[in-house]
């Protein structure tokens, strides 16, 4: 089996870049392969709890809370996250932050990098 | 030992999104990957600026309106690094922008890297020996 780690840079809400990325991430676990998923700029908004469900934006976190449990390692940028105002309290629990390095080093160790910008 | 080339393209306009910004901040992070690699180990970037990104490298950027550090000082911080800088040679030409006007140099900062100005034939090559490819 293979390491996927997937770059997500666009918002939670307001795009649906990051419905694509997770539908993915699941794929792919399913299929037995590894997974790295970080977080950055905007992107940093699906670390957020708390997210409540309505059915015309995306949500996510109960997804991602079981892609972790799972398995899944998802890591936000604690920079981006910290400026716009997401702190260690607001986090889902199992998702890490940790600095830029940290996803060059999953890329390091990746098969295959998909990464995708944001706005 | 095991390098591995991370290409990081930039083509979008500066202060009007985040994403160039996040290139160079990504980018600059190489300097410290090794604390989570195995000994020997470690990335080499690449930096590449094409399309409208080339207007990233404008000399004599200033953001106080915005109070914000500006590209021009992320992108002397990656030479003082050592990170190779290219610049697409046919997106300068048609955006009628003189060398003069570009970033070449960080001397100010202490660098001694130097950015390139080359073809975009030179940019895809190092993309293709690139293992991974960022694009913003």
């Amino acid at each position: 089996m293979s390491k996927l780690t997937i770059g997500c840079f666009s918002s939670l809400v307001g795009s649906m870049t990051l419905d694509f990325a997770v539908k993915l991430a699941e794929a792919a676990r399913k299929k037995g392969h590894d997974v790295d998923m970080w977080l950055s700029g905007n992107g940093t908004m699906l670390a957020k709890k708390g997210q409540r469900s309505f059915k015309d934006y995306s949500s996510l976190e109960k997804t991602m809370t079981d892609l972790v449990a799972g398995g899944m390692t998802v890591v936000a940028c604690e920079a981006c996250a910290e400026a716009r105002g997401y702190h260690k309290e607001d986090f889902i629990d199992s998702f890490g932050r940790k600095s830029m390095d940290w996803y060059l080093a999953s890329c390091f160790g990746a098969d295959r990098v998909l990464h995708i910008g944001g706005e | 030992m095991a390098i591995k080339k991370i290409a990081f393209v930039v083509d979008k306009l500066p202060y009007k999104g985040e994403s160039s910004r996040l290139a160079l901040t990504h980018c600059i992070a190489s300097q410290t990957v090794e604390i989570h690699l195995e000994e020997d180990e470690n990335v080499e970037p690449v930096l590449a600026f094409v399309g409208n990104g080339v207007l990233n490298c404008l000399r004599n950027q200033n953001a106080e309106a915005y109070g914000v550090s500006t590209m021009e000082s992320h992108i002397k911080n990656a030479l003082l690094t050592d990170i190779k800088v290219l610049i697409c040679e046919e997106d300068v030409k048609r955006l009628g922008i003189a060398e003069e006007n570009l970033i070449m140099d960080a001397e100010d900062f202490g660098a001694d890297m130097t950015s390139q100005i080359v073809p975009f034939s030179e940019i895809m090559a190092e993309i293709e020996s690139s293992v991974h490819l960022m694009y913003f």
